[in-house]
């Protein structure tokens, strides 16, 4: 079976400077995945390709084996998203919202109803369905964009940065509806800045660095990778280096050659070391 | 053209939810123009056999559709597509670049319609004399979407909001009170006359202004009229053909 997304080779310059350069990348159908980078590390762009928004410099981008720059108009029945910055239409009510993306996946009246009803069940937003966007909160928006994406059964669901913005409860209630619509089948292509969530949701994440993927695997085999073991030394109270061990017992060893006016932490390396240690940057919105 | 009604839907749902604000908020710029120039300013004037209020209310209607169906289309689309980013969930839509530029300037023409016609019926109880036959209102429909289709053209091609509102400014405003609007063009000299001509909003007055007088039509401000939608139609397919793969 081909994978979901299959990406070869891809390139895209603006005015002669590269920002994706030859990205190659494969997601499986059903896979929850990581797409990480820092600031200007090409994320953003690599989805508007992915979801014909924009057209590539070079290269191939296959979504469920069609062509995205050759059939565009049939890639577009096969994906969701769910974007950053809040695209609901505001002048509309959240179930009108969601009718106006059924009306333009050409779902029939009896399609819509049911479709929305079901989905507005599936976000809880039922009792809100008629409530104006500006006034809901900002985690109703959020599943209701969700919903929205929704609408026509896709297969592949993009989302970028969904709970940013989000405080702590209604991101993990996001976070439980991101594996909810996963373990119903769909493949989620996900970018965030929250190294949690990414090491919380994905099954494999992929770090984008200066428009190529520089590292790919799951959490837990890039955490190996690096080293399960971190050891934090802040020298003279402000500059902190980090050094990696395979587990405690080597880090132990580690620790006593430190001299005693060393503050030292001992942790489990999480994927943010991961990311620190490959890119040099800590995780920014793209 | 299903397609171009979901995008129009969502925009009729709106209107619908707001309609007595929106007729209220839009009457209010005829409504000055008629009562400054055509109670002020023109009283006792005559101009081509008509008094100065028939003379004006043809052009101010022309004037009412031009703003609102221009913004309707143009100014909204700018915000959904810079600010709020909406736009690009169309794009993203498995719809076809002609029903979606069609749809948006459909909003543009509705709310051009629902304004003109509003000030219509004002005017009709000013100055009930005034004709209103089927030519009339083929010539306020075709500028309705001369002036959408322009609005549409402009939004895709603005990146920023900045560069909408300057070209309100340097193509809308000297429009607004050059287009033959609230004078006859027969007392401007030549060389400026010829000028105006070149302007959309003059052939949409003119031909508004034979109508409802009852005078012979002036078809080819009509055709003029028709060749900028043409124009306007063929560069925002080409604008929006550009945005998108």
């Amino acid at each position: 079976m081909s994978a979901m997304i299959e990406i070869s080779g891809l390139r895209k310059s603006y005015s002669g400077k590269m920002v994706v350069d030859g990205l190659d990348l494969s997601v499986d159908r059903g896979e929850l995945f990581g797409f990480l980078g820092p600031n200007g590390a090409g994320k953003t762009t690599t989805i508007r390709i992915l979801t014909t928004l924009t057209k590539p410099t070079s290269g191939q981008v296959l979504i469920n084996g069609i062509d995205v720059t050759r059939d565009p108009a049939s890639v577009k029945s096969e994906f969701g998203i769910v974007q950053q910055h809040l695209s609901l239409n505001r002048d509309l009510t959240i179930a009108e919202n969601l009718e106006l993306h059924a009306r333009m996946h050409h779902l029939s009246g009896r399609e819509r109803k049911e479709r929305i009803e079901e989905l507005l069940d599936y976000v809880e937003l039922s009792d809100h369905a008629d409530y104006l966007i500006d006034d809901v909160s900002g985690g109703m928006k959020r599943r209701a964009m969700i919903a929205r994406a929704l609408i026509h059964r896709p297969k592949l669901l993009f989302l970028d940065e969904p709970t940013v913005g989000l405080d702590a409860q209604t991101r993990r209630r996001v976070w439980d509806l991101i594996r909810k619509m996963n373990s119903d089948g769909t493949t989620v292509f996900l970018t965030t800045h929250y190294i949690e969530e990414a090491e919380a949701l994905c099954q494999r994440v992929g770090v984008l660095h200066h428009g190529s993927i520089i590292a790919i695997g799951s959490p837990l085999n890039l955490r190996m990778k690096l080293g399960m073991i971190t050891v934090e030394i802040t020298l003279n109270g402000n500059s902190t280096q980090y050094r990696y061990f395979p587990d405690r017992a080597q880090a132990a060893q580690f620790l006593q050659t430190l001299t005693t006016t060393e503050r030292v932490i001992m942790r489990e390396s999480n994927l943010e070391d991961v990311f620190v240690e490959l890119t040099g940057q800590k995780v920014l919105g793209d | 053209m299903m397609d171009a009604y979901s995008i129009l839907w969502a925009d009729l749902m709106a209107l619908k939810r707001r309609w007595p604000r929106y007729i209220l908020t839009t009457l209010v710029s005829p409504i000055l123009y008629l009562v400054a120039f055509g109670w002020g300013l023109g009283r006792g004037i005559n101009l081509n056999g008509a008094s100065y209020l028939e003379f004006v209310i043809p052009g101010i209607i022309a004037l009412t559709a031009m703003t609102t169906s221009f913004n309707g289309a143009g100014t909204r689309l700018n915000v959904d597509r810079l600010y709020f980013k909406s736009f690009d969930e169309c794009l993203m839509a498995p719809i076809g670049l002609t029903s979606l530029l069609i749809g948006k300037a459909l909003i543009g023409v509705v709310r051009g319609l629902v304004s003109s016609v509003a000030f219509l019926i004002v005017a009709l109880i000013i100055a009930p004399q005034i004709h209103i036959g089927p030519q009339f209102l083929l010539g306020l429909l075709l500028t309705c979407l001369t002036f959408a289709f322009l609005g549409v053209l402009a939004a895709l091609l603005a990146r920023s909001h900045e560069d909408m509102a300057t070209f309100g400014s340097l193509i809308l405003m000297p429009m607004t009170f050059l287009g033959g609007t609230f004078f006859s063009l027969n007392q401007v000299p030549a060389g400026l006359k010829l000028a105006l001509y070149a302007l959309p909003l003059t052939h949409a007055s003119v031909f508004l202004r034979a109508a409802a007088l009852n005078q012979s039509l002036p078809w080819n401000s009509f055709l003029v009229l028709l060749a900028f939608f043409v124009a306007f139609l063929a560069g925002g397919m080409i604008a929006l053909k550009r945005i998108s793969i």
